[in-house]
């Protein structure tokens, strides 16, 4: 309460303030309470639960009856401004928030989405020693989200950028004592920081160029100062899509993400699924009016997309840990809203990222139920085997009915059947990127590297059903019996989510459908600056598949998702699966997809092995050795050691000795004054 | 008058009282020595005294009460080197050999 008294306080004379101030400082209260819990009173679970999620959905609460009260009134946006925070000569950058159409649309998701995933977490984690430090961090990992999503200047955005990454690295390494999980937490941090290095010098060369950082004023001012396809304005989004292939594992930063599904299970669902992992997306939306005027930047954001939409949805063919699939899955559907994004159609980016955060919420947090059951029943039976992995599974839909039938609409979703939201969202961004390949050809691959990343999704997200809810069960004889369904406390935000998935696409149905783009409509203010720019001084805008042309597209998107999920399905049960122990290992093309295209062994042999030879031979062992300590420490050292034997040298000790030099240096005197 | 041979004389003393001080290692004889240059310059003041009136006798007097004290002291030096290690021979004492 001081804390929200203090930004009272500070806040302008506008309520506004206050309302962003409350909740961004409500989970910023959680964190700080659920943290001192977490240092005195571990034990003290159920305030722990109180707290942790009852800040967050206040602050849901809270977010949407302030878009209503300032946004619905058909505003722009409002800003405002706290408190004055970097004041260097002419940077003036105050602790400033911007609450508009593009933000307020990712507020929702961050504490809707974000409210679930912790209640989901009261049932999933009750066990966990740790339980008060995971919600204070849960907390404060919201808190630099909403900063994140609502700074008002680049700046204030890298405040949480670099805040959100440090609550992934302290999440992915939550169950610490685990090697591999603290080394997963260095991964994602390390591999991020050469994101943050690209957000840095698109930040330096914006205020290099047009002298102002703040996201109203830069992008007025860009679209005056800056020429159509400058350098300037082509490396700004480049160094800035640096950063968004960074935060959202895009080729060539995706390595990271995979390995934080260390991470206990609600945190994959929150982090890399739902929120930090679309702050991407979020920027390249964001800064659509820099990436309007960079056309070549556009084209590398879509390549780029579509490449790894395409490459990671080929690796998720042959993973068998379950969240590994989600993962690579999550990779390929990051690429898409790039794809999306990249077209300059940012709605339909956008509308993928809210659709996305849905099913893929569900379909982590649907495995997170899984992992749960079946650790619980290894657990019962002192069992050591994986209970990620889906060889352990199969038949699991006996045990799981609620579970089953959830994931089965996130799966359907995710491989776009209509009416799921996945469909929706997915054929938008397909068909922006075959219009705007009829400006520019390179988009027709694009478009066709989505279609083919489509297939993909289909066949393994069957593949993944089927291996974890059908065909015979392979969990062990004495195991089967103590598996059962997740407590209320877990399938309550499933069903919620699964509502989602099922209606999501409701919030920019199309007119073939029956509806009138909403969302479309709702971000038409952010979108309008940068779409103008193109229709002015680039090739104009996306012409949109109309027609014959928009059914045939349609019919195709469901002819491919449903030809993956038959193919993934015939293809799984048709195979005879045996648990993980038992099973043979992979050759030939399986082998290297299982393998992940060597990629990790590619980086490790030219970045990871080069950097190490080069710090440890030529840095450790020539410059640090060789010529600090020896030449540098020890020399110094040995010189003077030398001047003071030299110098006792003199000392003999023998009184005559001094007397004598004594008597000849009185006559020198002597001898010098006389003269 | 005979201020010349009373110079000449005084700084003989003072000579030989150096190359004692600087020759022996007798500490009882480098003692003496440096007695015999005090003296060595009170005469130096005397004989000078008749040409530039009585403040050289008068200094004479303190160097006396000086030497004075300094014998107490120094005899008290040799005696607890004595007793250190059963020798006055200065060769012996060289703690201060870096």
């Amino acid at each position: 309460m001081a804390l929200l008294s203090m930004l009272t306080q500070q806040a302008e004379a506008s309520d506004a303030g206050l309302w962003i101030g409350a909740v961004i400082g409500l989970p910023l209260l959680g964190f700080l309470v659920n943290g001192t819990l977490a240092l005195r009173r571990p034990n003290a679970k159920n305030a722990v639960s109180v707290v942790g999620s009852g800040v967050l959905l206040a602050s849901f609460a809270l977010s949407v009856m302030a878009i209503s009260r300032f946004l619905g009134g058909g505003e722009e946006r409002v800003t405002v401004s706290l408190w004055p925070w970097l004041t260097v000569g002419s940077l003036q950058i105050p602790m400033g928030f911007l609450l508009d159409h593009l933000s307020s649309v990712m507020l929702l998701v961050v504490t809707g989405v974000g409210s679930l995933i912790h209640l989901f977490s009261i049932g999933y984690m009750k066990e966990d020693p740790g339980y008060a430090r995971f919600f204070a961090y849960l907390n404060l990992f919201v808190a630099f989200m909403l900063v994140l999503v609502l700074g008002s200047s680049f700046p204030v955005m890298f405040i949480g950028w670099e805040g959100v990454g440090l609550c992934s690295y302290l999440l992915i390494g939550f169950w610490f004592n685990d090697k591999v999980n603290a080394d997963a937490g260095k991964k994602a941090f390390v591999v991020n920081r050469i994101g943050d290095f690209g957000f840095l010098v698109a930040m330096f060369l914006l205020w290099w160029s047009i002298d102002s950082l703040d996201f109203v004023t830069a992008f007025d001012k860009a679209a005056n100062l800056l020429p159509y396809g400058g350098a300037t304005v082509t490396a700004i989004t480049l160094f800035l899509f640096l950063g968004c292939a960074g935060k959202s594992a895009q080729i060539p930063l995706y390595t990271w993400l995979p390995d934080a599904m260390a991470g206990p299970t609600p945190v994959s669902a929150l982090i890399h699924a739902a929120t930090m992992v679309t702050a991407g997306v979020y920027l390249v939306a964001r800064t659509n009016v820099l990436f309007a005027l960079a056309p070549v930047s556009s084209s590398v954001v879509a390549g780029v997309g579509a490449l790894t939409a395409f490459f990671a949805a080929t690796i998720g063919l042959r993973q068998y840990d379950i969240k590994r699939v989600l993962a690579y899955s999550t990779v390929s559907q990051l690429g898409y809203m790039f794809l999306g994004v990249g077209t300059g159609v940012i709605v339909t980016g956008m509308f993928h990222l809210v659709t996305h955060a849905f099913f893929k919420a569900l379909l982590f947090l649907g495995s997170g139920s899984v992992i749960h059951a079946i650790h619980h029943a290894y657990h019962a039976t002192h069992s050591h085997d994986d209970a990620q992995d889906m060889r352990n599974m199969g038949g699991l839909r006996r045990y799981l009915p609620i579970t089953a039938v959830l994931m089965g609409i996130a799966t359907l979703a995710i491989a776009g059947i209509p009416p799921f939201s996945g469909f929706f969202s997915k054929d938008e961004i397909l068909a922006a990127a075959f219009g705007r390949g009829t400006q520019d050809p390179m988009y027709r691959l694009y478009w066709a590297l989505g279609v083919a990343a489509a297939l993909l999704t289909a066949f393994y997200m069957a593949r993944l059903m089927a291996m974890t809810f059908f065909g015979e069960n392979r969990t062990g004889a004495r195991e089967r019996e103590h598996l059962h369904e997740a407590p209320w406390i877990m399938t309550g935000p499933l069903v919620v989510l699964g509502l989602l998935s099922l209606a999501g696409g409701v919030i920019n149905l199309p007119e073939f459908a029956g509806g009138h783009h909403w969302l479309e409509g709702w971000l038409e203010p952010v979108a309008a600056p940068g779409v103008e720019i193109v229709r002015s001084k680039g090739p104009g805008p996306v012409p949109l598949p109309t027609g014959q042309t928009e059914q045939l597209l349609l019919g195709l998107a469901i002819a491919i998702a449903v030809a993956g999920l038959v193919a993934g399905w015939r293809v799984t049960m048709r195979s005879t699966m045996v648990p993980a122990r038992e099973a043979k290992p992979d050759v030939g093309i399986l082998k290297v997809l299982y393998h992940k295209w060597y990629v990790d062994e590619l980086y490790d042999a030219i970045i990871v092995r080069p950097i190490f030879w080069l710090s440890r031979s030529l840095l450790w062992k020539t410059v640090d050795q060789g010529i600090v300590d020896r030449a540098g420490v020890n020399g110094a050292a040995n010189v003077s050691r030398a001047l003071g034997w030299l110098g006792s040298r003199l000392q003999t000790g023998q009184v005559g000795v001094y007397l004598a030099v004594f008597l000849v240096g009185a006559l020198y005197v002597l001898g010098m004054a006389v003269r | 008058m005979l201020l010349g041979p009373s110079l000449t004389l005084s700084a003989i003393l003072f000579a030989i009282g150096v190359a004692g001080v600087l020759i022996r290692r007798n500490a009882i004889v480098v003692f003496m020595c440096v007695e015999l240059m005090l003296n060595a310059v009170n005469l130096t003041f005397v004989a000078l005294s008749r040409a530039h009136g009585v403040d050289g006798q008068v200094f004479v007097f303190f160097v006396m009460t000086v030497a004075a004290a300094e014998a107490a002291v120094g005899l008290a030096i040799i005696l607890a080197m004595f007793r250190h290690d059963q020798s006055i021979d200065l060769r012996q004492v060289n703690l201060l050999k870096g």
